[in-house]
């Protein structure tokens, strides 16, 4: 980018960097970034639950419960999570009750369907991520965990998916970071986060370098920090010779 | 629910949407297949920087996978839709933003499969073909690359899968893709589920068909036997 800042500067482009804090702009920056986290947490954790579910389901004894899961994962991964955005925004509201429709619209529902689209999206890209940690489990811990008298259910949920979960951590990290990059996909459906306010900055101010910048950077610094974050998670849940050494989630 | 405004529709959304052919310049795969060839250069040429023996080419080819990989692809989009008509003074159509944009970005994922590839190929062939007096380039060439590359395309081809996907991202700048055409669409018919729902079914498709080749060509037998 350096040769595009000269370039700029050489055709009397005049750089501002004050719209970045001054007043309104640097408002919209801020509640941009806030959008964002939020976005990103509340489809976090529905993609969490959804993953731990679907990848458990498809590792269990039971054909039909794994096909559900399969049929699950595959549909909603192989399509484009902007179809999904457009499907839950627009395809979905029609089908609703009037009532709740209405009660959404006035509610904020771009935001409700970014959730959605963003949880059930990347929900179906860590159940694999979740199912690839049950499998590289032994076998021998869930028929130890039966023969103790547990469950099948009790296996999974006091046994092998906690284990599941902290063998994870790197490519979780990595879906992690996929999923906050991609909550910029719905700035299509109108929900104000960053990558939308970036526009807006550009759009009322013309100073398309410097926002688009501020954007750029303020994304880095928050995969830099996440996986800054996660790199000590991963640390301190490591199972001490289970897990695979030098795998951990580069941004 | 009313599936006949597909019918009506359908050339326009598979010959002008997804192929390209029509008064638009636009279609999924018009986008989709240049870039994932020209990705795949640049992607190869940064790979083999990544792995060169000077720092000078190492570390550069290193801050580009890092900087793209962190950065969404919507914001790369915009770089190119705003900058670049700022640098040359006039504006570019949508077809050529786009396709620089999706080069730029899959080249830094591009990049990673290469070295991933390379470091595939056990050590003893670089030993066995210094041994028979190659220099490094030719090595490259004739010894690790071409064995590289075959442990390379499943990997590949489940980038193509999410190049195709993210080809939807560039309705944004308004080129007439499979998903824009939809919009398209829509805005006359006022039909979002029937639409949206029928090219989800186009999409997944596309990528079922593709991942289960690639897992074939993964499990096939004679497959990292080099």
């Amino acid at each position: 980018m350096p040769l595009a800042y000269c370039l700029l500067r050489k055709m009397t482009y005049q750089f501002d960097w004050s719209v970045l804090w001054s007043g309104q702009t640097g408002t919209w920056l801020l509640q941009g970034v806030l959008i964002t986290l939020e976005l990103s947490g509340l489809g976090w954790l529905v993609a969490i639950a959804l993953g731990v579910v679907s990848g458990a389901l498809r590792t269990v004894p039971v054909a039909p419960l794994r096909c559900l899961a399969a049929a699950y994962v595959e549909f909603f991964r192989n399509v484009p999570l902007l179809v999904w955005m457009f499907f839950w925004y627009f395809g979905m509201p029609p089908l609703l009750p009037t009532g709740l429709r209405e009660w959404l619209l006035d509610h904020g529902a771009e935001f409700w369907a970014g959730v959605c689209a963003l949880g059930v999206y990347h929900g179906a890209r860590f159940s694999e991520v979740i199912r690839a940690g049950i499998r590289s489990i032994p076998k021998t811990q869930l028929e130890a965990a039966l023969s103790t008298g547990l469950t099948v259910t009790q296996a999974y949920r006091l046994i092998l998916i906690p284990i599941a979960l902290r063998l994870i951590v790197p490519p979780a990290t990595n879906e992690t970071l996929n999923l906050l990059k991609n909550s910029s996909v719905a700035l299509t459906i109108g929900v104000a986060e960053l990558t939308f306010q970036t526009r807006q900055i550009e759009a009322y101010t013309a100073k398309a370098f410097e926002a688009l910048a501020a954007g750029t950077v303020i994304y880095l610094a928050l995969c830099l920090a996440i996986a800054a974050v996660m790199a000590r998670v991963e640390r301190r849940v490591a199972i001490p010779g289970m897990i695979a050494q030098g795998q951990s989630g580069e941004v | 629910m009313d599936f006949r405004v597909i019918a009506d529709n359908f050339s326009f959304l598979m010959l002008q949407g997804f192929f390209g052919f029509g008064d638009f310049a636009g279609g999924t795969l018009r986008l989709a297949l240049p870039a994932i060839v020209l990705g795949f250069l640049l992607g190869l040429l940064i790979g083999l920087a990544r792995l060169s023996n000077s720092t000078w080419l190492r570390l550069p080819a290193k801050i580009y996978v890092e900087f793209f990989r962190g950065v969404p692809l919507v914001m790369v989009i915009f770089w190119f839709w705003f900058i670049v008509p700022a640098l040359l003074g006039r504006s570019l159509p949508e077809y050529s933003v786009a396709l620089t944009a999706f080069v730029v970005f899959e080249a830094a994922y591009l990049a990673e499969i290469v070295r991933a590839g390379i470091q595939s190929v056990p050590h003893g062939q670089v030993e066995a073909a210094t041994a028979t007096g190659l220099s490094r380039t030719p090595m490259m060439r004739y010894v690790i690359l071409p064995q590289a590359l075959r442990n390379m395309i499943p990997a590949l081809v489940t980038q193509f899968i999410v190049l195709l996907k993210d080809t939807s991202l560039a309705s944004i700048i308004g080129y007439v893709d499979l998903t824009k055409a939809a919009q398209i669409v829509n805005n006359r018919e006022i039909r979002p589920f029937e639409l949206y729902l029928f090219i989800a079914v186009i999409y997944w498709l596309c990528s079922y068909a593709m991942s289960r080749y690639a897992r074939r060509w993964e499990r096939s037998p004679g497959h990292g036997a080099v």
